[in-house]
């Protein structure tokens, strides 16, 4: 085997002209994934980039790799199809909140249930950006847009509840303005072996400027967020002076010092019902007493296998069991007449 | 008894009951004996959309049609000569399929009160004692009470009892045509080796069945049906769909890439997902997706990683995938669409046949959109056609619809098989890996067919970005330069044209190659447009029949063999689609023919029609 060349991020970039938005989440994005690639070890011909359609699907075109910018809604499809039939690549899924839940939400909640080998980003603005700002599934009720001028009355999803609901075995959330955050758990999404959804917090400046704000700004940030480790105590705040416990199923705010250290929860990624209820730490920042929203791995399970392994086994089980199929003696069949 | 034995070119038998009367089990064992007698035969399967609809009512009745003679048979029949009925509802759908003076073996239990009631019919007006059936020969017999006399030792139950019917009337009818029952009995022997009662039951009844004719006085008369002089060679029967997915299979073969079959339950297309999905060990890989879209963009996945990528459906179905459709012409990849038409529009008539969608395979897509499109003729031709979409899909990197319908998929036919190395070869060449100090590499640099390099992910160098929008030609960056949009409609117009350079002219393929009509089909009438054909040519007219089975693009020669007719006639079962596309290319004045009732053609109906033509 020949060594690997060490890449850089550069040799991640293509020669096309990024053209979001100046000052679009979108560039955070990109930048962390060229620059998380090189480290993975692996040839670039390797990666493959599939997107729909909306702001976030041009990204293909900025990686140098392969890469398909498909159609609205179906690139969870393709890369299916892509990773059953070529197992050896790494397959990404680049898609948006409308892309994924809207249009494409069949085809979304069937990848998780099925769990291919695959690696989703998804995008969050919490808005229609390619199509000049209408409300999208993940935005707010009441949102006024150009579609919804008093006000959207359609209830948003929560993305991380509805991946858990669909069992999906990697569920994540992180944000376009922490590129160390983003790296981090792209990383641990690669590593993951099934489905990694990666819900990305991205702030799109000129149709939903400022949406994720309180999460992302300083004043506000260590207030209302939440990052969550495995195996450590779930902290928040200025001086992490806040903590989660559980009381039954029921999660309560508590000041640390207040409490035993051994009462606070710890969190830990294979527990999907305490992952459930961080998923809903989902609550308008206005509400008094309201949750901070959490960052981080809400849940891992690498005891499922993937799609793709269990697809494949088939076809080699077929083979061991019947040999490899004799093209004529299909033909033939089992009943033959000779005409003389 | 001694009976009197009469020999017959051809005949045409119904099998009609109720579904639950496994009329289609009877008809397709005695369509396997036959066939292993030599007989030249066709099968036309007629059955209810609904899986059990309400049991003995009209809408209830499945049907299954034979033709098969000493001579070549191309049709299941317009007509036929022997209609067995389990119940009334049977009869009353079927009638009017039966010639004058055709035999009708009626079970009696299926024209009680109950049954009379269910298939709406009057008190008292019970067909089998009104004199409604004069003008027939008409045989009654008790199946069910014979069947219960036959097994009432058996220690089964009514029902099961019961649902051994069918077994009695195959017996009975291997017995008047001389049939061999072996094959039969190995049929039940293996499909119910893990229930010896009912194995015994169903052997025990299907001798009573035969036993009744050589014992009975009903019976007078035996046939004989002499094997059909066909081309020399090895035989198998083969149904529409099965050669469908067989001409997949080879193609993978043939090509050395597995096969990827993404796709979605629908009626009439099903079976061949079913069927395909039994030879995993030919690396054939079945991919029951969430719908129909995902079933498309799953294959086209499956294109851009190296695979031969299928997706097959009916016209709902396809109408669902039309934007993939749309994205795998943007993208120059490989991409083979089976549709197995059924009648339309919306969701129609499930299970009952219509040349639907033609227009749709041609044009119903958003934007300049052009397919390949070709059509089998028969079930046979499924498997000679499924691989020539194949073949060329791969030769071109294009997609190719291949169009069968439900008449054909569910028919079946003997089938002189080929061996695997007369099949043409599938030439496919991934593009090469390149090194960093080679000239950059063009994802979209045309060949002499005008189709790009296929660059699979994992080949070093190849890294490039495929999409939906317009790409500039040669190097596959989205364009949105106004000159190369127009030339890149006209290019991929330009590739599907050139793939009439390597398909084979059209031919004649019964008549001469001049006359007065030239009757022109594409699809599942072949059989009975070349029966009327030739009865036409029988009685002295000047009448020759084509029929089309590459449709997009057309035979480089089709203008030409048109022109030496006076007249063009065009039967199709739809409201006219292929004479629209003709009269638009050829500026000829084609006639238009047309049933659209779900129902095959009748060869008959076609001779009538086109003498009112001469
Ligand atoms: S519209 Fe919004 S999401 Fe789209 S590129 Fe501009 S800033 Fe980014």
């Amino acid at each position: 085997m020949t060594a690997i060349e060490k890449l850089t991020s550069k040799d991640f970039a293509s020669d096309q002209e990024v053209r979001w938005c100046p000052g679009c989440g979108d560039y955070s994005i990109l930048k962390q994934v060229q620059t998380v690639l090189p480290d993975l070890g692996r040839p670039k011909e390797e990666f493959v980039f599939i997107s729909g359609i909306g702001c976030s699907s041009r990204f293909p075109y900025y990686m140098d790799t392969f890469g398909m910018h498909s159609i609205h809604g179906r690139a969870t499809a393709i890369a299916t199809g892509l990773k059953a039939t070529r197992p050896d690549l790494s397959v990404w899924v680049i898609t948006g909140d409308g892309d994924s839940m809207s249009i494409g939400g069949n085809h979304f909640i069937h990848m998780l249930r099925r769990n291919p080998d695959l690696n989703v980003l998804l995008f969050n603005n919490q808005i229609y950006g390619l199509t000049k700002g209408q409300y999208s599934p993940t935005s707010e009720q009441g949102k006024v847009t150009k579609s919804t001028p008093m006000g959207s009355v359609d209830y948003p999803f929560n993305p991380i509840a509805l991946c858990l609901g669909a069992d999906a075995t990697f569920v994540a959330r992180t944000m376009d303005r922490d590129p160390k955050h983003q790296q981090a758990i792209i990383k641990r999404g690669y590593e993951h072996k099934g489905t990694s959804m990666i819900e990305i917090y991205q702030n799109c400046n000129v149709f939903n400027d400022g949406a994720f704000e309180i999460f992302t700004e300083k004043g506000s940030k260590k207030q209302e967020t939440l990052f969550m480790e495995n195996g450590k105590p779930l902290l928040f705040g200025e001086q992490n002076e806040k903590g989660i416990m559980l009381d039954g199923f029921k999660p309560v705010i508590v000041n640390i010092s207040d409490v035993s250290s051994n009462d606070l929860w710890i969190h830990d990624e294979t527990d999907l019902v305490k992952a459930t209820i961080l998923s809903r730490f989902y609550d308008d920042a206005s509400i008094e007493g309201h949750f901070p929203r959490p960052f981080g791995v809400f849940y891992v399970n690498e005891n499922k296998a993937t799609f793709d392994d269990l697809f494949n086994a088939q076809i080699e089980e077929a083979k061991t069991n019947y040999g490899k199929g004799d093209l004529d003696k299909l033909l033939a069949g089992r009943e033959t007449w000779v005409v003389n | 008894m001694n009976s009197i034995e009469t020999t017959l070119e051809s005949v045409v038998i119904r099998f009609a009951g109720d579904s639950g009367d496994g009329m289609q089990l009877t008809g397709s064992q005695f369509t396997n004996a036959t066939a292993l007698l030599g007989n030249d035969l066709a099968t036309f399967p007629d059955f209810p959309a609904e899986i059990r609809a309400p049991q003995g009512t009209l809408a209830g009745v499945s049907g299954f049609q034979i033709h098969f003679g000493s001579t070549r048979i191309h049709t299941p029949g317009d007509r036929c000569d022997v209609l067995v009925v389990m119940n009334v509802a049977a009869l009353k759908a079927n009638l009017r399929n039966l010639k004058k003076g055709g035999v009708i073996i009626a079970n009696t239990d299926g024209f009680d009160a109950k049954n009379m009631r269910l298939a709406n019919v009057p008190e008292g007006e019970n067909p089998l004692e009104n004199g409604s059936l004069s003008e027939y020969d008409v045989k009654t017999i008790d199946v069910t009470k014979i069947t219960r006399a036959a097994l009432a030792d058996s220690g089964l139950g009514t029902k099961e009892i019961d649902r051994c019917k069918n077994m009695f009337v195959l017996g009975l009818l291997y017995w008047m045509y001389h049939r061999p029952m072996d094959n039969t009995l190995a049929f039940i022997q293996a499909k119910f080796k893990k229930n010896e009662a009912v194995l015994n039951a169903n052997i025990k009844v299907l001798q009573a069945g035969w036993s009744y004719g050589e014992t009975t006085e009903m019976f007078a008369n035996r046939y004989n049906i002499a094997p059909a002089k066909m081309e020399a060679g090895v035989y198998r029967g083969i149904m529409g769909n099965q050669a469908a997915a067989y001409g997949l299979i080879a193609a993978s073969v043939k090509s050395g890439l597995p096969l990827f079959y993404g796709t979605y339950p629908i009626t009439p297309a099903s079976d061949v997902l079913h069927e395909l999905s039994k030879y995993k060990n030919f690396d054939i890989k079945t991919f029951q997706a969430e719908d129909e879209i995902a079933g498309i963009c799953s294959a086209i996945g499956a294109a851009f990683g190296g695979h031969l990528a299928v997706t097959g459906s009916s016209g709902p179905g396809i109408a669902l995938k039309t934007e993939a459709i749309g994205l795998a012409t943007m993208l120059e990849l490989p991409l083979v669409v089976v549709n197995i038409q059924r009648a339309g529009p919306s969701t129609g008539l499930p299970t009952k046949t219509e040349q639907a969608d033609l227009l749709q395979s041609f044009y119903g897509r958003n934007g300049e959109c052009p397919v390949v499109i070709v059509a089998a003729q028969s079930p046979a031709d499924c498997f000679i056609m499924a691989y020539e979409a194949c073949r060329i899909s791969l030769e071109h990197m294009i997609p190719v619809f291949f169009l069968s319908d439900g008449y054909i998929a569910n028919g079946s036919e003997p089938w002189k098989f080929p061996n695997s190395s007369e099949l043409p070869n599938i030439t496919v060449e991934f593009a090469k890996e390149r090194a960093s100090s080679d000239d950059k590499f063009m994802p979209y640099f045309r060949d002499e067919k005008l189709s790009r390099p296929w660059a699979v992910p994992g080949t070093k160098g190849l890294e490039h970005r495929i999409g939906g929008l317009e790409k500039q030609n040669i190097t596959g960056n989205i364009s949105y330069d106004p000159d190369n949009h127009e030339l890149m409609v006209k290019l991929r117009q330009e590739k599907v044209d050139l793939v009439a350079n390597y398909i084979p002219n059209q031919t004649i393929d019964t008549g001469d190659d001049s006359g007065d009509i030239l009757i022109l089909g594409w699809g599942g009438t072949y059989g009975a447009l070349k029966t009327a054909t030739q009865q036409l040519i029988t009685d002295g007219h000047k009448v020759s029949h084509a029929h089309l089975r590459y449709l997009n693009p057309f035979p480089k020669n089709l203008g030409e063999l048109m022109g030496k007719f006076k007249k063009v006639v065009i039967p199709e079962l739809n409201n006219g689609q292929l004479v629209k596309i003709i009269r638009d290319k050829y500026f000829i004045d084609a006639i238009a023919y047309n049933k659209i009732q779900g129902q095959p053609f009748m060869a008959s109906e076609v001779v009538a029609y086109i003498k009112s033509q001469l």
